[in-house]
């Protein structure tokens, strides 16, 4: 008894130690959405210059078909990092892709996206406050929002998507809503 | 030598001589006075002040998600600055306060809330240190109870016979 109260000291550590090394491993900046399985968000957001003058992102839009709506930003660094797999699965055509140019000039918005490639069906402009962007409760860009046949947003990605979160997380949950 | 105490040439000595160190109350003084630097930009701010009174008492329990551990009304990001734009067009469209917050909420989650509310998910953070508290009380409380027992013993059995015997021939051995 008494030597095992030696022991306790040790034990607290071991639990603390535990505690702070899942800590250590975890993404503050994941916060769960609590919009996942709300419809999207009332929204009629207008083109950007030169793509057409019925191009704007509104929320009858995403009804009909599973989509994928893309935060990006001309000023957004880590949306160059995702950019060139966006253009990868616009090719492939499993899912449509729309955007939301948030808190943008819509000039450079468009010009960005002259640069790199535009693998958008739909591009809203969200002007800054960015009203839609709070509505989708957007935290940072790049995000993406997987929206179901229904209009519901059913997952969120927080950050840049990579080969490897598109092919072991979002296309599988793609495939299932499309079903 | 006059009490010169930024300069470069003073010898520190000079202060712990019995000199007062009036640059330290000088200091404390100053930073009194200072008041922390307010992201709200004046552009940002409602007409009426009792309004814009309520916006900034909603701001500080709000957090900033780009910083995390400021609140928007603290926080230079955009977004803490779209937010305080947004709550203060709920505050002139006509919310109450709790309104504002539900909207805000609504959108980020209880995460949004610096002070988090007290509902089922919570209960382990509200009433965790309390736990641990009266935990650690009924520890050492044990531990004191335990020590006094043990310090309370019953006396020992008289000496036998023998054992006096040997007694009295080691304090004659003594010598006394």
């Amino acid at each position: 008894m008494r030597r095992a109260l030696f022991l306790l000291p040790v034990a607290i550590f071991a639990v603390l130690a535990l505690l702070f090394v899942k800590g250590l491993t975890m993404n503050p900046r994941d916060i769960p959405s609590v919009l996942i399985d709300r419809p999207v968000p009332e929204m009629n957001l207008a083109p950007l210059p030169g793509r057409g003058e019925a191009s704007g992102l509104a929320t009858a839009d995403l009804r009909g078909r599973v989509s994928l709506v893309n935060i990006y930003g001309s000023w957004c660094i880590a949306c160059v990092q995702e950019h060139p797999y966006l253009m990868e699965y616009k090719k492939a055509g499993i899912v449509p892709i729309h955007g939301i140019d948030w808190r943008d000039d819509p000039a450079l918005g468009a010009a960005w996206l002259k640069k790199h490639g535009d693998p958008y069906d739909r591009v809203g402009v969200d002007p800054a406050p960015g009203r839609a962007a709070v509505d989708f409760g957007v935290t940072g860009a790049p995000e993406s929002f997987i929206v179901d046949k229904a209009g519901v947003i059913r997952y969120k990605h927080i950050g840049p998507i990579s080969p490897e979160v598109w092919n072991k997380t979002l296309l599988p949950i793609i495939r299932e809503l499309q079903k | 030598m006059s009490p010169a105490l930024f300069s470069p040439h003073s010898e520190p000595r000079s202060v712990s001589k019995g000199r007062p160190a009036f640059g330290i109350p000088v200091l404390a003084m100053l930073l009194a006075l200072a008041s922390p630097a307010l992201a709200v930009n004046p552009d940002e701010m409602m007409k009426d002040p009792a309004q814009e009174h309520r916006a900034r008492e909603l701001g500080k329990d709000l957090r900033c998600l780009v910083c995390q551990n400021q609140s928007i009304d603290d926080s230079d990001a955009d977004l803490a600055k779209d937010l305080r734009v947004i709550v203060r067009e709920r505050i002139g469209a006509g919310d109450t306060d709790d309104m504002v917050r539900k909207f805000v909420v609504d959108r980020y989650g209880d995460y949004v809330l610096l002070k988090p509310p007290f509902k089922g998910t919570t209960l382990v953070l509200w009433l965790g240190p309390f736990a641990l508290f009266v935990g650690a009380l009924a520890v050492v409380f044990g531990f004191y109870r335990r020590r006094r027992t043990a310090t309370i013993q019953p006396p020992p059995p008289p000496l036998s016979a023998d054992e006096r015997r040997r007694l009295d021939a080691l304090l004659k051995e003594s010598g006394k």
